[in-house]
């Protein structure tokens, strides 16, 4: 809670090897910036207090959206609003950019990136205020006990550590089998993003794969859902600069009578973005009834953990699931 | 006659705001300045054993530490400036100036404290429980010898498991009427528990303060609420005589009553600059303004109104536990129940009350504190009657509202004069309320539609306190005030009172303000909605002095007596000799030349000291008027009437307000501009206190969960409908020269408590007893789940 940031030597590129060379020099002592808008707050709390940040903002490379041989490519380094705004993405791929202009606020969204709306750790306020919980290196979660206030956190697939994925975008980009491209010191590798986040019982420290050295660069997009029948929904207790209390990301493959195809991802209810695939393959080839939306709501929370004050999300997440399917009908 | 009273002008101090040209606090500079952090409590109550500064004091650009046995101790348990005992996460324990801010936080973090954690509590309930920790050594609770050790016995916590609130040993009580013969005669009698939740103020400014000594004067610019008022207390706090503070404060960014008087954290760069012989400026951050930006007072209550068939409410018996935080706090409670005896008119009423403490940040005045939170509570209640007893909702309220004779409190005092009754009728009728009844409930998809009425009361005004004018001989009109200027441009409306009562065009006038310099006379501060109703007062009486004189001049030096002359178009004029007359220009060179208490060599006996000093700084320079004010022996209510519309989605929580009206009973509109303001910005708090604002406290360590705008959720721009429609009855308060009273408050209180009926009613009259209703509540009520908050717990998601 100081609020004053440390000082840290800081360091502005312009290509992506000089991002990797100054990563690999500084190792876990560099800190990757792009909007700033996960970063900041860790910096002014002194929570964390890297000896170098590597802006990425003035690396060309990283920025715009581009048209592939099958879908498109999106720096990672894009603000939201271009996300938002993009008219490509606005035709095939709506459902990004219904979750971008769902992000935070406008002026948020000016200044973040996607790229950095994916990587950005999880808002827990308990490890947000720096405590020594199990993702801070201790070894407790305040979050979990008892009497812990634990409203926005997960409801599936708790390790030890009970946050949530806070993204609006990772769900949307899970739906569209987007794939990251991720640049190391050993050259480029390629990940799902259905793959890209981290389950705390792999990692509890990490959020996704990233390693140290790595660079996320680029997500692509593959023309697999475009221009098909999407729904996005976050709910959260107010209508900009708040985190979800849940998410729902679908796409839809269908004639609006039947499901030919389907992707249904949850945000802030596990740890990483939560595909429904139980729901889905409940849904896919079927003419949506009534009776089924609703035993897909069902469905969709089976197995569900609540905490003590995050049990409305079992409701909340059937509530939208169901509103996911509805809206093949409406 | 001018006609200032009623009608839009531009503040002056708009220009600046909105160029970015206003300098606060924060934006001063000096030479040779340095900036201070502070060393805050990592614990929600601690001893501090040691403070090992070796290392930070050795540092590079580090300048001095100041301890708490630097400052004055103050009496507990008052708030203290540093102490080595602290009673809530982010209490300071001492202070570090360097030449930087980013190496006073460097030295602060190579502090190292020996802390010695202490028994704490984050929920009152819980502290009466007879083997409940106690928020201070000292005790838990605050009652009128201090703090004590008060609990319940298990006994009275039988009824908590069903969550009914339990009523033990009050520490404070009073009555008055037969309240078992209104239960008696009652045809419905409801008896709920409720609980409203303590919530910051989230000031735009945090407060941030500059200060430096010169020739044995202190200088300090800081944000407050108030210009006069605060000066004394700071003087206290730093530990300088008035006279010798210059206090600057002439823009601020938000105080909502946190800032309406000397805070001691203010006199920290004072005391700094004192020790180092150096400016220093103390930038509070914006977490820090969580901590030490106070908050409202929290209420754990139960409530039982007995109403007659025609929904007159014949008995109340009300109970409040509040959490006062681990200081003073503030007497909500009090003026809780006081709003009750106003508001619902009971014939009978008991209250009683406990002021427990907790460690969690200091409590003080947020807009309406008590009667807003007990708006919240009551309101929905009395849509409850209402539906059980066959009623209109804006029907019960008429038949219960108060009314210029209504008697007041527990000592059933007079009250200047009120109109609530009118402000619903115009309320109902502007926004269309048997029209909209109608939509009640009305279905599409998931969503439901909701209509909602709400009241709340403050009082507002005060009598007694100072005016200052002055004349000079360019025919200016000087207008000191010295109320403060917490943003909502009344120091500029209420000055607008002396103009009129001279006749002045407003373009002759000049209003003096925020700072010690300007020579203002004392003022009670810019708070509790009173600066409408005091203020336009002492401007009028000043005035009044000014056209005394001014005709009295006229008469030595033109002939007649002081009688045969009037005011006209800025010159005396003789009511009978054309052409015998005297510009006020003229009047004041005369008024120089004669001087005694026309230029104000002579005062009156009776000002405050802070008057006489700004007086005789002004001696001489033109014809002053300056008089005390006289007394008002009644209380002046301020009412409000909020209606609302809103859009429930059953499935996702989500409340959308989609029209809003807040009618404001504040007798003469003396500035519509500035009440637009008001009613919109009440109403934007209010949507805050009903849907999403509240602390949040982790029990087992006792950290805070709602730091940080976007944890604590006010609403944003997007959580409110552009538009918002406003009205006022407009009848004169008889007690004002112009007709005015204020009204800052309800307005916010009644949008609170018509959001919360709103939403009771898209839900079918689900009741709540709780607020914020935040979303996961209503997903859960929606589907008939139980709720995941411990019944009557506070301080809790």
């Amino acid at each position: 809670m100081s609020d004053t940031m440390a000082g840290f030597e800081l360091h502005q590129p312009i290509d992506v090897d000089d991002v990797l060379e100054l990563k690999r020099r500084y190792g876990t002592a560099g800190w990757l910036l792009a909007g700033g808008l996960d970063s900041l707050d860790w910096f002014k709390d002194r929570v964390k207090t890297p000896e170098a940040v590597i802006d990425l903002t003035d690396v060309e490379a990283l920025h715009g959206v581009r048209e592939t041989d099958d879908g498109i490519e999106i720096g990672a380094v894009t603000t939201l609003t271009e996300v938002e705004r993009n008219p490509v993405i606005r035709r095939r791929f709506r459902l990004l950019a219904e979750a971008a202009a769902q992000v935070a606020s406008p002026q948020i969204r000016h200044a973040g990136t996607l790229g950095g709306n994916v990587c950005q750790d999880t808002r827990c306020w308990y490890y947000r205020y720096g405590v020594d919980c199990y993702r801070a290196g201790g070894n407790t979660c305040y979050a979990a006990a008892p009497d812990a206030q634990n409203r926005e956190h997960a409801i599936f697939g708790a390790s030890r550590c009970v946050a949530v994925s806070p993204s609006d975008t990772a769900p949307a980009l899970v739906a569209l089998d987007a794939e990251m491209i991720i640049r190391g010191p050993e050259g480029q590798r390629v990940v799902a993003a259905g793959d890209f986040f981290m389950e705390p019982s792999v990692d509890i420290q990490r959020m996704t794969v990233l390693g140290p050295d790595e660079l996320l660069v680029a997500i692509r997009i593959p023309s697999t859902w475009a221009e098909a029948h999407f729904y996005f929904e976050k709910v959260a207790d107010r209508n900009s600069w708040d985190f979800a209390l849940a998410s729902v990301a679908a796409a839809f493959r269908t004639d609006r009578i039947a499901v030919d195809d389907v992707r249904l991802v949850c945000g802030s209810v596990q740890c990483v973005p939560r595909r429904m695939e139980a729901v889905e393959r409940a849904v896919r080839g079927r003419v949506q009834t009534p009776e089924g939306v609703e035993a897909a709501g069902a469905l969709a929370t089976r197995g569900a953990e609540p905490l003590a004050y995050n049990g409305y999300k079992i409701q909340l997440v059937e509530n939208l699931v169901k509103r996911a399917l509805r809206s093949i009908a409406a | 006659m001018p006609d200032l009273i009623g009608r839009d002008f531009t503040p002056p101090d708009v220009r600046a705001k909105v160029t970015g040209e206003a300098m606060y606090a924060e934006d001063f500079r000096r030479d040779g300045m340095l900036f201070c952090r502070l060393l805050k409590s990592p614990m929600p109550h601690a001893r501090v054993h040691g403070v090992d500064a070796r290392r930070a004091l050795a540092m590079d650009g580090v300048v001095a530490i100041l301890t708490p046995e630097d400052v004055p101790t103050q009496e507990e348990p008052g708030n203290n400036i540093l102490t080595y005992e602290p009673h809530f996460v982010g209490e300071p324990i001492v202070a570090v100036a360097a030449v930087d801010e980013q190496t006073a936080q460097d030295a602060i973090d190579a502090i190292e404290l020996d802390l010695e954690p202490r028994t704490f509590c984050v929920d009152p309930l819980e502290s009466l429980r007879p083997e409940g920790p106690d928020a201070r050594r000292a005790g838990n609770v605050l009652a009128e010898g201090g703090v004590s050790s008060h609990k319940w016995t298990e006994e009275d916590f039988s009824s908590v498991a069903e969550g009914r609130m339990p009523t033990g040993e009050p520490t404070m009580q009073w009555s008055y009427g037969d309240l078992t013969a209104g239960f008696d005669e009652a045809e419905l009698i409801l008896d709920e528990s409720f609980v409203t939740a303590s919530n910051a103020h989230h000031s735009m400014e945090p407060r941030t303060c500059f200060a430096y000594w010169e020739n044995g004067k202190c200088f300090v610019h800081g944000s407050a609420q108030s210009q006069a008022f605060t000066h004394p207390g700071l003087a206290r706090y730093i530990g300088v005589e008035p006279e010798n503070l210059v206090f600057v404060a002439e823009f601020c960014g938000g105080g909502f009553g946190s800032k309406g008087s000397a805070y001691p954290e203010m006199s920290i760069p004072a005391h700094m600059a004192r020790k180092t012989g150096r400016p220093v400026l103390m930038r509070v951050s914006r977490a820090e303004e969580y901590y030490l930006g106070r908050a409202r007072c929290g209420f754990q209550g139960r409530i039982r109104l007995g109403f007659r068939v025609d929904g007159k409410v014949t008995s109340c018996d009300l109970y409040i536990v509040q959490d006062n935080g681990p200081n003073s706090g503030f007497g909500d409670l009090g003026s809780a129940a006081d709003a009750v005896s106003l508001v619902y008119t009971p014939e009978a009423m008991r209250f009683r009350g406990v002021r427990v403490l907790t460690n969690t940040p200091p409590r003080s005045a947020q807009r309406g504190p008590g009667q807003n939170q007990i708006a919240c509570a009551v309101e929905p209640l009395l849509d409850k009657a209402a539906a059980e007893l066959g009623l209109d909702r804006v029907a019960i309220r008429r038949v219960n509202a108060p009314d210029s004779e209504t008697p007041y409190g527990d000592d059933r005092g007079a009250i200047t004069s009120a109109h609530l009754r009118e402000a619903l009728d115009a309320g109902a009728q502007r926004f269309g309320w048997t029209e909209r009844r109608g939509r009640s409930g009305e279905r599409n998809g998931s969503k439901v539609r909701g209509v909602g009425v709400g009241q709340a009361y403050h009082s507002a005004g005060s009598s007694g306190f100072d005016g200052l004018v002055r004349i000079t001989p360019d025919g200016i009109l000087h207008i000191h005030t010295g109320v403060g200027n917490l943003g909502t441009y009344s120091y500029a409306a209420t000055a607008r009172a002396a103009a009129e009562a001279l006749g002045y065009a407003w373009d002759n006038c000049v209003i003096h303000r925020g700072d010690s310099r300007e020579h203002v006379p004392w003022n009670l501060g810019q708070f509790g909605s009173n600066t409408s109703f005091t203020m336009t007062r002492t401007n009028w009486a000043a005035a009044m002095d000014a056209a005394r004189k001014l005709r009295q001049i006229a008469s030595i030096r033109l002939g007649g007596s002081a009688d045969d002359y009037e005011l006209r178009d800025e010159t005396v004029v003789h009511r009978a000799r054309a052409g015998v007359r005297m510009s006020f220009a003229q009047a004041a060179r005369w008024a120089m030349e004669m001087g005694g208490p026309y230029s104000g060599q002579n005062l009156p006996g009776d000002i405050n000291d802070m008057t006489r000093r700004s007086a005789e700084a002004l001696a001489g320079t033109g014809l002053l008027g300056v008089a005390r004010d006289d007394r008002v022996d009644a209380t002046v209510p301020a009412l409000a009437a909020g209606f609302v519309e809103i859009e429930l989605d059953t499935e996702t929580g989500r409340v959308e307000i989609l029209d809003y009206l807040g009618v404001a009973d504040c007798g003469t509109v003396l500035h519509p501009q500035g009440l637009a303001a008001q009613v919109r910005g009440g109403a934007v708090m209010g949507f805050g206190m009903a849907l999403t604002e509240r602390h949040v406290y982790d029990p087992r360590w006792g950290l805070p969960g709602a730091v940080g705008l976007h944890r604590a959720k006010p609403p944003s721009y997007l959580d409110v409908p552009s538009e918002m429609d406003w009205d006022a009855v407009d009848i004169a308060d008889p007690d004002n020269p112009v007709g005015a009273k204020g009204v800052g408050e309800p307005l916010m209180g009644c949008a609170a408590a018509a959001v919360l009926c709103a939403v009771s009613d898209a839900l079918g009259g689900h009741y709540f007893n709780r607020n914020p209703v935040v979303t996961d509540m209503i997903v859960n009520a929606a589907a008939r789940r139980r709720q995941s908050t411990r019944p009557l717990a506070t301080n809790t998601q």
